[in-house]
């Protein structure tokens, strides 16, 4: 068998027929652009979130009281964190560093503005935990932690939204719920928001002050931690747990009245969210390449049927049964690989303008390429090997003679 | 005319079409011999078995028994692809309705057979294909597309697709059917020069005028051969060409 020949004479009837043969090409385009570009842009804003999560600590683990919520009704909705809890979960190997949490909104006021935020009671480790960074001032003393002194540290979006003047803020005396906290320290940026949470939007103060001058409680409301290599995270979590369940004497067999949260885990936890959206997204421009495959098929046909002459034709000059089912096979292929390759250049741009509109960033994985071309081979293939099998068993005498 | 080289040779040949109820006897033993330089009309009625005696003369359609035996092959155990190599480097077809392969010019058109002899490279096939329409005289319109030929030339460009592969017959099935007179007349001298040249040509054909110009008819009915003789005074397509009035709108 002469395969370039056949290769040339598939080339040579696809050129006669360029504007069917593009037509033909489209579903193959869009159905393989698109897989490429919804697969890049899960890909994109799942590392832009797992960024933007971890810009939070990879090592954090969070505790919070009141168990996980199965259905309607709380098992323990009573239940609360003690200082005790804290330090008992301070001398496990794991932890690096360990801050209590006690936490209000809270209208600010300064001169003639005011802003609604969130005040958060902690020590001074809650900063690194968090990777917080002092911008200008300083964070808060032991001396003063003890002494319930009204201090506190603003977040860049409190700054700004306080001061607008733009006056030093370090010094000044704003009044959190009509309570006057001196400012001593303003935050680094911390970038944009992350799932609805804006990171610059925060007031930091001693827990003590918080507990006792705003709250007037003596419990406490969560524990930040950081573990030492976020490797251990999940051990780590496991530790907790058993100490809490210790600290909170909970029988065997007995709920949690608490909840251990790693940051990693939600991280996973937001990833396979995440990729369960973007395999779906996927699937649904998978369905556009099956389409587009049963396109080729369709024009397949009707170019056997339109063809049955020069099949006919070509039996009778010589041409093998092999030598026209191969030139159809061809024909088909070349589509395909055609249309692939053009799908996936206009995958890979779309991809790219969606996400820098979208502002989430696009990958292109070398899977998703590899993946969506080779299916598309596989279409074109498959879908005109039946109408190519259906020309070569042609009777030579039945399709000269075809009208 | 006896030391010639027997090209075709038919024996006892009968073919059967099943058509579920009746059974169709195209063919009813058929005996035939063509000799090389041969220029043979196969006349008879629709019908007679004529197309189906080209078809197997052809190798597109197999007997249902007797012997054929093409340059010294015999093709009765042949199997599919073997019977395509056969028509590829034994056998020319020149049809009715030309089958010229649109949006392709007349030059590739012409070196289409040679396309499926893998023996044959790039450079052989079209100096070939050129030498071909050189002999047909459309040498200079070997760039045009069929629709940009008229029914004459484009069955001379079938013709000389037929010649590219220099078989040893050229089968042609009613090749002046789709033309005028004139332009008949112009085929049939074309098809004559070809059979001076040494080509054995196998002409189907129903119009006794056309039959003329062959040496030797053949006259089919009901599956049998009711008549074989040579042609006695043989007419020239060229003479009777020139002796056409002229029409004006030609």
């Amino acid at each position: 068998m002469n395969y370039i020949n056949t290769f040339k004479i598939a080339l040579t009837a696809i050129k006669r027929n360029k504007l069917r043969a593009f037509l033909t090409m489209l579903g193959i385009i869009i159905g393989v652009a698109s897989v490429i570009a919804m697969l890049a842009m899960g890909e994109g804003s799942k590392s832009y979130i797992k960024n933007q999560m971890s810009g939070l600590g990879t090592n954090l683990v969070m505790i919070m009281p009141g168990a996980d919520t199965h259905g309607p009704v709380r098992s323990s909705g009573t239940s609360k964190l003690e200082m005790s809890d804290l330090e008992a979960i301070a001398k496990n190997q794991y932890v690096a560093k360990i801050s209590p949490l006690v936490q209000s909104s809270a209208q600010v006021v300064y001169g003639n503005n005011n802003w609604s935020t969130s005040i958060y009671g902690v020590t001074q480790e809650y900063l690194p935990i968090k990777n917080l960074v002092i911008g200008s001032g300083r964070i808060f003393t032991d001396k003063e932690l003890h002494a319930l002194e009204k201090v506190c540290i603003i977040g860049l979006k409190v700054a700004t939204e306080l001061f607008t003047q733009g006056e030093d803020p370090l010094g000044k005396t704003i009044r959190v719920k009509n309570t006057p906290f001196k400012v001593i320290g303003v935050l680094e940026d911390k970038g944009a928001a992350t799932m609805g949470q804006d990171q610059n939007d925060v007031i930091i103060a001693p827990y003590t002050t918080v507990q006792r001058r705003l709250l007037s409680i003596d419990y406490i409301q969560g524990i930040n931690l950081s573990v030492i290599d976020d490797k251990d995270s999940e051990a780590a979590v496991a530790d907790f747990k058993k100490i809490m369940r210790r600290e909170h004497k909970i029988k065997e067999g007995d709920d949690d009245d608490f909840n251990v949260m790693s940051q990693s885990e939600m991280i996973s936890t937001v990833s396979t969210v995440i990729d369960a959206i973007k395999y779906l997204l996927g699937a649904i421009a998978g369905i556009s390449l099956l389409v587009g495959g049963i396109g080729i098929m369709n024009i397949m046909f009707v170019s056997v049927t339109e063809r049955t002459r020069e099949i006919g034709l070509r039996m009778s000059v010589g041409g093998r049964g092999s030598d026209i089912l191969m030139q159809f096979l061809i024909e088909a292929a070349v589509l395909s690989v055609l249309g692939g390759i053009i799908g996936i250049i206009i995958g890979y741009l779309l991809a790219s303008v969606a996400g820098s509109l979208l502002g989430v960033g696009s990958l292109v994985r070398l899977y998703s390429v590899v993946l969506s071309f080779s299916v598309c081979v596989g279409i074109g293939l498959f879908f005109g090997w039946y109408p190519a099998r259906k020309a070569s068993n042609l009777n030579p005498i039945d399709a000269l003679r075809y009208e | 005319m006896s030391e010639k080289k027997v090209i075709i040779e038919v024996k006892n040949l009968k073919k059967e079409y099943d058509l579920g109820e009746v059974k169709v006897h195209a063919l009813r033993g058929v005996n035939l011999q063509i000799k090389e330089g041969e220029f043979v009309a196969i006349m008879g009625t629709s019908g007679s078995g004529k197309s189906t005696m080209l078809n197997i003369l052809g190798c597109l359609d197999r007997p249902t028994s007797g012997e054929y035996i093409i340059d010294s092959v015999p093709m009765n155990n042949l199997n599919k692809n073997e019977l395509a190599g056969l028509r590829n480097t034994k056998l020319g077809f020149v049809f009715q309705s030309y089958n010229l392969l649109s949006r392709t010019s007349a030059l590739e058109n012409v070196e289409l057979p040679l396309f499926y002899n893998p023996k044959i490279k790039a450079k052989e096939r079209r100096e070939r294909a050129i030498a071909s329409l050189e002999a047909v005289g459309l040498a200079e319109r070997m760039h045009h597309m069929p629709n940009q030929l008229s029914g004459g030339q484009q069955q001379r460009v079938a013709i000389a697709r037929s010649l590219v592969n220099d078989p040893v017959v050229i089968l042609a099935d009613e090749a002046t059917g789709n033309l005028d007179t004139r332009t008949s007349y112009e085929i049939m001298s074309l098809f004559q020069k070809l059979n001076e040249e040494g080509k054995t040509i196998v002409f189907v054909t129903h119009e006794p005028d056309i039959a003329r110009f062959t040496s030797r008819q053949i006259i089919f009915r009901d599956g049998h051969v009711i008549s074989d003789e040579l042609v006695k005074n043989r007419f020239s397509a060229a003479k009777m060409l020139a002796e056409l009035p002229v029409e004006e709108d030609y």
